[in-house]
């Protein structure tokens, strides 16, 4: 008993492996936020007036609100008048080739085995990196372009094509939907932007490495991806940031449209400095992701797999306002150390025949916390809209916890909904039958895991799946000494 | 003559205990290769105790005396170490493992221990091969093995998948840690032509029961029975036809003075 104890406790220890700040010269705003800091952020991007004015007017909206509180999270007060605002790599502004790119940039990437080289070379996924906020390099864009797909920058965006902006930035989540959508509105640095125009299935999976890269400097994405009728795409996001004491704030911003018979995936891995193990330092990440399903039998669907961050508050939905329309979300979140996860979806029924369905994977290790958090709405008049719910926890050792909070509101008499929750531990006696046919405890444990996350990560395309089950495999190191 | 080469697993003098109450009281037990020896005993004796610190399971606590498996010491080896070494344990009541199936599993385990022992990994059309003959050998239907590990199988089902991770993983040695019990008639023989097929002069076999019945169809040379803690009668098939007649009370009326 107590030997399986001690292997569950080393198993938790495993040290962040992607523990490094790469030296690239950054363009720092100090810290401070005020209208100026907008105004200045606005000018320095050559932004159009129509996007200062929205910027300002989040920010005033922002300033009278409230942080909110209701998430089973706890942390520090956070400052907002500390954090700097803005930081861009400073480069030269156009970039034709990789050999144009920071050579430590490139390195840095290498070690997150994302050599842009190889993905361009190898795999035909177009990658749009966004190094501290200023995308560095989009690639493949001519091969999209001959479709009439636009992927590029959400600073690149505003300028070439305001229109597309205007009509749907904030159309899914508006600046007055959440204290940090409103601030993201207000501060947001850059970001991706995504347009599939009609009938056009999307070639290749288009994906986004972020990574937050200069000391003190928050992040503020934000990401627009629209997809015209009878369009198809599938978008990647991942994430790794370097080792750091003090806390970092994220808040993102990430909007799906989705029009009549058209389909979104979007894929999250996101392995964000976690904090060391007595819950130092540590990216807070409060994100905002939300889809619409505009049209009839229109699909978004999200896949996550979350191992990092000291504290994750991000609930991606999915409103079904086009009738047949199918929103899906799928969660692996793992918490270790001191980590703390409030996370799940919100699925809203407006549309006739609409279906909704959730699968949430909690694995709680260390002294984490880790809640699934979700809300099914079925609005009068939604006639025969489905859900399926099902949220299992798994704990490993004793010193974690997990949370499960379903909402569920359901003003149709015609709704069908299902929920299924689940909480197990890694048995011991799970672990030796692995010893036992010659498979030790590190091993077993990412076994069992992976099994236990398996119709999470059947929903990954291929090389993300591949890579997610290394990701959790690499937390899951140092469990044999 | 060669006793000492043939010589597989020596148990001597072994004394465990769970959370301070000894199971096993003085254990000696030897297996040569090439036999199948059967342990037989009423329930509370120690059979499964045995079995499991054979094994290594971390519950026990061993308190004196030694396993020595093919001239090593088993007690400074840990479980996976044993299994790697060529020792392997059917379960009485085998664990599932939602989400891996059975494939995966012993693609693993082989990939370990073959690594373990310093072979090179073996090639995916070799494992095919391989899995297919097996599946044959203990009739077990292919879309078991390709399920996940025992996860909604029948008691029956989990019985003939041990038996098949079993001829998979070829071990010297085999624990059957009461591989009959919960098995109607036909299920009982299937596991055991299962295992009568697998038999060579190169294995052992430490068949653990209850009862006589699973001896009819996989033949001991030796059967002994455990009361105690102990050994307390060794003897041939003999043996356990007469447990059968008589019944334990025999035994324990005979070593009573061994229940205190």
């Amino acid at each position: 008993m107590s030997g399986s104890n001690e292997i569950l406790e080393e198993f938790v220890q495993g040290e962040y492996k992607y523990g490094f700040t790469s030296d690239i010269d950054s363009d720092i705003l100090p810290p401070g936020l005020n209208e100026e800091t907008v105004r200045f952020i606005s000018a320095k991007k050559g932004e159009p007036e129509f996007m200062l004015e929205y910027r300002m007017k989040a920010f005033r909206y922002w300033k009278e609100m409230k942080e909110p509180h209701w998430a089973h999270l706890h942390y520090p007060v956070i400052d907002y008048r500390k954090i700097s605002y803005y930081s861009a790599p400073k480069k030269p502004k156009e970039i034709k080739s990789l050999d144009e790119v920071d050579p430590e940039l490139l390195r840095t990437f290498e070690k997150l085995g994302i050599s842009l080289l190889e993905q361009k070379r190898l795999s035909g996924v177009a990658v749009d990196a966004v190094i501290d906020s200023v995308s560095v390099k989009t690639t493949f864009k001519e091969s999209l372009s001959k479709l009439g797909i636009i992927f590029c920058s959400f600073s690149e965006a505003v300028k070439e094509h305001p229109d597309l902006v205007k009509k749907y930035m904030g159309s899914v989540v508006p600046y007055t939907d959440n204290y940090f959508a409103a601030l993201n509105a207000a501060v947001f640095s850059d970001g991706s932007f995504c347009y599939i125009p009609k009938g056009v299935r999307c070639p290749m999976e288009l994906s986004t490495y972020f990574r937050i890269n200069s000391a003190g400097t928050g992040q503020f994405e934000r990401t627009l991806i629209i997809a015209d009728e009878g369009a198809y795409v599938s978008y990647l996001e991942g994430c790794t940031a370097p080792m750091r004491d003090e806390n970092q704030l994220h808040a993102a911003v990430v909007e799906i449209v989705s029009h009549a018979d058209a389909e979104v995936k979007y894929s999250t891995v996101q392995n964000w400095y976690p904090g060391d193990k007595d819950g130092k330092g540590g990216i807070y990440n409060f994100v905002t992701k939300r889809g619409i399903c505009l049209g009839n039998n229109a699909k978004i669907s999200w896949t996550q797999v979350e191992t990092g961050s000291a504290i994750t508050w991000k609930y991606p939905s999915v409103i079904l306002k086009g009738d047949n329309s199918v929103g899906e979300f799928y969660s692996i979140a793992v918490t270790n150390h001191m980590q703390q996860a409030d996370t799940g979806t919100k699925m809203t029924h407006l549309g006739k025949n609409t279906k909704s369905t959730i699968v949430s994977k909690g694995i709680a290790a260390g002294k984490s916390n880790n809640s699934y958090r979700g809300l099914v709405k079925v609005n009068r008049g939604a006639k025969n809209a489905r859900n399926f719910s099902q949220c299992d926890s798994l704990l490993m050792g004793n010193n974690c916890g997990a949370h499960t909070f379903p909402y569920i509101e359901i003003n149709d008499k015609s709704a069908q909904v299902e929920h299924e929750a689940t909480t197990s531990k890694i048995g011991e006696d799970q672990i030796f039958y692995c010893n036992q046919r010659g498979i030790d405890t590190e091993k077993a444990i990412g076994l069992i895991v992976n099994g236990y996350c398996r119709e999470v990560l059947n929903k990954l395309p291929m090389e993300f799946a591949v890579e997610a089950q290394k990701l959790l495999a690499v937390s899951l190191e140092g469990s044999v000494g | 003559m060669n006793n000492e080469v043939d010589e597989m697993l020596e148990i001597k003098d072994l004394k465990v205990s769970v959370e301070g109450k000894q199971i096993l009281k003085g254990l000696n037990l030897t297996v040569n290769k090439g036999e199948v020896h059967a342990i037989m005993g009423p329930n509370g004796s120690g059979k499964s105790t045995l079995a499991s610190v054979i094994a290594g399971k971390e519950d026990y606590t061993v308190d004196g005396g030694s396993i020595t498996f093919n001239g090593k010491d088993m007690l400074e080896l840990s479980a996976d170490e044993r299994a790697k070494e060529g020792m392997f344990l059917a379960f009485q009541y085998p664990v599932e493992i939602p989400g891996v199936s059975t494939i995966n599993f012993l693609k693993t385990a082989i990939a370990e221990i073959r690594q373990y022992r310093g072979l090179p990994p073996m090639e995916a059309k070799d494992f095919l091969k391989m899995l297919k003959e097996k599946q044959k050998v203990v009739e077990i239907e292919a879309n078991l093995t390709g399920r996940s590990v025992n996860e909604g199988f029948s008691g029956g089902e989990k019985k003939r998948n041990e038996i098949f991770q079993m001829a998979m993983l070829e071990p010297s040695l085999a624990i059957l840690d009461e591989t009959d019990s919960g098995l109607d008639i036909d299920a009982l023989r299937i596991v055991a032509t299962g295992v009568n097929k697998l038999r060579t002069k190169e294995n052992a076999f430490v068949v653990i029961t209850h009862y006589q019945r699973l001896l009819e169809y996989i033949v001991p040379d030796f059967v002994h029975v455990l009361y105690q803690g102990r050994i307390v009668k060794s003897g041939t098939r003999e043996l356990a036809l007469e447990l059968e007649g008589k019944g334990y009370d025999w035994i324990k009326k005979e070593f009573a003075e061994l229940a205190v």
